[in-house]
């Protein structure tokens, strides 16, 4: 199976084929892998050397001129190093754009937190107008790459090498309804997705499945509390805990609720090791997350 | 389009009289703005943009990076007709369209946003590459940055990659007023010279000077001009 961060190369390559509205903007991240598509294309794929604030600055300006730029990098290098960039080269001048990292939270945990970017999803979370997609597995990547390309607006897509054991599909902006019970709502996000299962597995409770979360479906939040005997809400994200807690709350300001926000601890563990490691390091394994969703769920 | 006539509305004479309207002193004089003189020459005889053409896709642009201080700006935007002269004296109020750094959105003209500094040079090598993606090759791309304003790592980022990939549709004005706290010692120009740019200084209150370098060839290379006016007190 390719990863998700292959799955853009490969797509991003073929729409560029397509669109000649679309340029791909790389700072070294990913350059071997679009070889091909530059030779094909070499004024729309553009490589700027180790350089993330002319990476975003490069991406607003082929905006200016009405392309549509996809940029890439890491997390940490895309949204954290560069931010005013992403904040004033696209939103002040009021231009779209298609931001996918690669990296995620705990993608590279040998590399250390120099490559981790837990708290990304909360920094877009402060700029007005930017989709945000967290995809599962690479055939949702794909999709939701291909309707941000197509669009205008900005999106920001989040890739990651954790993905679900199969997609779901992709079929509008909002959430869905994976599993329907009466005694409280989960929210998985993206790649959270196969643990949750795991974890709420013989539980009576709704589990909500998330791969947009800006904006965030407050209305299927909303469906899924008044559908169940309490409006208890947890929500599992692969970012910073409480990334969407705010939002949540928003959703159910009519309505007395519990919302408990889980995903990437704000501590830094300071460990290399592998992936799975992280995940249960953070509690987001299924084992841990069943006793803290039942634990929640159980009080009252 | 290739070139385009403007019509002037108002001529160089009457720009102390546009800067007075925002500022509301009648003391004031051409030298008191560091930028004046340099964009005129640009908007009076070197960039093929007119008011009818803002949204043009073969339009040259003009980015001002350096937003702090934008009533030059402003003013030759008016003198040019870019801009209602009646709009200059609510300069900087909550209903005016001209804050004391310019928003592309809220007028007509305006290629970018700014203020942050460090933002217009990576800007404008996106807009060069955008417009070679889309085979306009003619329109020239301008962005005015100052001295003080190469501080910031991000010019450096833009001018480093600018050289090696040839974009000679791009450049870069610098008004150098000698306000850079550590100075630039051996040149403004030689750190663009360095990078494979075009470069030249000139007086940047001397129109012809000014003109002369601004139109100089410069085959397959960005152009820088360093235009060095008196020393900010």
């Amino acid at each position: 199976m390719d990863t998700m961060r292959d799955r853009f190369i490969s797509t991003t390559s073929q729409l560029l084929d397509d669109d000649p509205r679309l340029a791909v903007v790389l700072a070294e991240i990913s350059r071997d892998g679009f070889d091909a598509a530059e030779r094909r294309h070499p004024d729309r794929v553009i490589n700027v050397g180790i350089r993330e604030q002319l990476l975003v600055g490069v991406g607003g300006g082929l905006a200016l001129t009405g392309l549509r730029p996809i940029v890439h990098t890491f997390a940490s290098f895309l949204v954290e190093r560069p931010f005013e960039q992403v904040k004033l080269d696209f939103g002040h001048q009021g231009v779209g754009g298609v931001l996918v990292s690669a990296g995620a939270s705990y993608d590279w945990p040998a590399g250390g937190f120099t490559h981790m970017a837990p708290g990304d999803v909360a920094l877009m979370d402060t700029l007005d107008g930017w989709a945000v997609h967290v995809p599962g597995h690479p055939d949702e990547a794909e999709a939701l790459l291909r309707r941000a390309a197509a669009g205008d607006g900005r999106d920001y897509v989040r890739l990651s090498m954790q993905s679900n054991e199969r997609a779901r599909p992709v079929t509008g902006a909002g959430f869905s309804t994976v599993r329907e019970g009466r005694a409280g709502v989960v929210v998985a996000v993206g790649p959270m997705l196969d643990n949750v299962l795991a974890a709420t597995e013989g539980l009576d409770t709704t589990v909500l499945y998330a791969t947009t979360v800006r904006p965030f479906d407050g209305a299927a939040l909303r469906r899924a509390v008044a559908g169940g005997g309490t409006a208890d809400v947890v929500l599992v994200e692969p970012y910073l805990a409480g990334t969407s807690t705010a939002a949540a709350n928003d959703a159910l300001a009519e309505t007395p609720h519990r919302v408990l926000g889980l995903g990437v601890a704000r501590r830094e563990l300071r460990r290399y090791g592998q992936l799975e490691e992280h995940l249960a390091g953070q509690g987001l394994d299924a084992r841990s997350l069943r006793e803290r969703i039942s634990g929640f769920l159980t009080r009252t | 389009m290739t070139t385009t006539e403007m019509t002037s509305v108002a001529g160089y004479e009457d720009l102390d009289r546009l800067l007075a309207l925002m500022t509301g002193d009648e003391k004031h004089g051409p030298a008191a703005t560091s930028t004046l003189d340099a964009l005129w020459v640009l908007y009076d005889r070197v960039l093929r943009v007119s008011p009818g053409t803002v949204d043009a896709p073969g339009r040259d642009r003009f980015l001002l990076s350096k937003g702090h201080g934008p009533m030059a700006y402003y003013a030759v935007l008016a003198a040019k007709g870019f801009l209602a002269e009646e709009t200059l004296p609510g300069f900087g109020s909550y209903d005016s369209p001209l804050g004391h750094h310019p928003d592309r959105t809220l007028i007509p003209g305006v290629e970018i946003g700014s203020g942050s500094l460090g933002h217009g040079l990576p800007l404008a090598v996106g807009s060069v590459l955008g417009l070679r993606a889309q085979g306009l090759t003619d329109p020239r791309v301008w962005v005015l940055i100052g001295d003080a304003e190469l501080d910031e790592g991000s010019n450096h980022e833009a001018l480093a990659y600018a050289g090696p990939a040839g974009l000679d549709q791009l450049h870069t004005l610098v008004i150098d007023n000698a306000s850079a706290t550590y100075g630039w010692p051996g040149g403004i120009a030689s750190r663009f010279e360095a990078a494979g740019w075009s470069a030249e200084t000139v007086d940047g209150r001397d129109h012809e000077a000014l003109y002369a370098a601004f139109t100089a060839p410069h085959a397959g290379r960005p152009r820088a001009v360093v235009a060095r006016v008196e020393p900010k007190s």
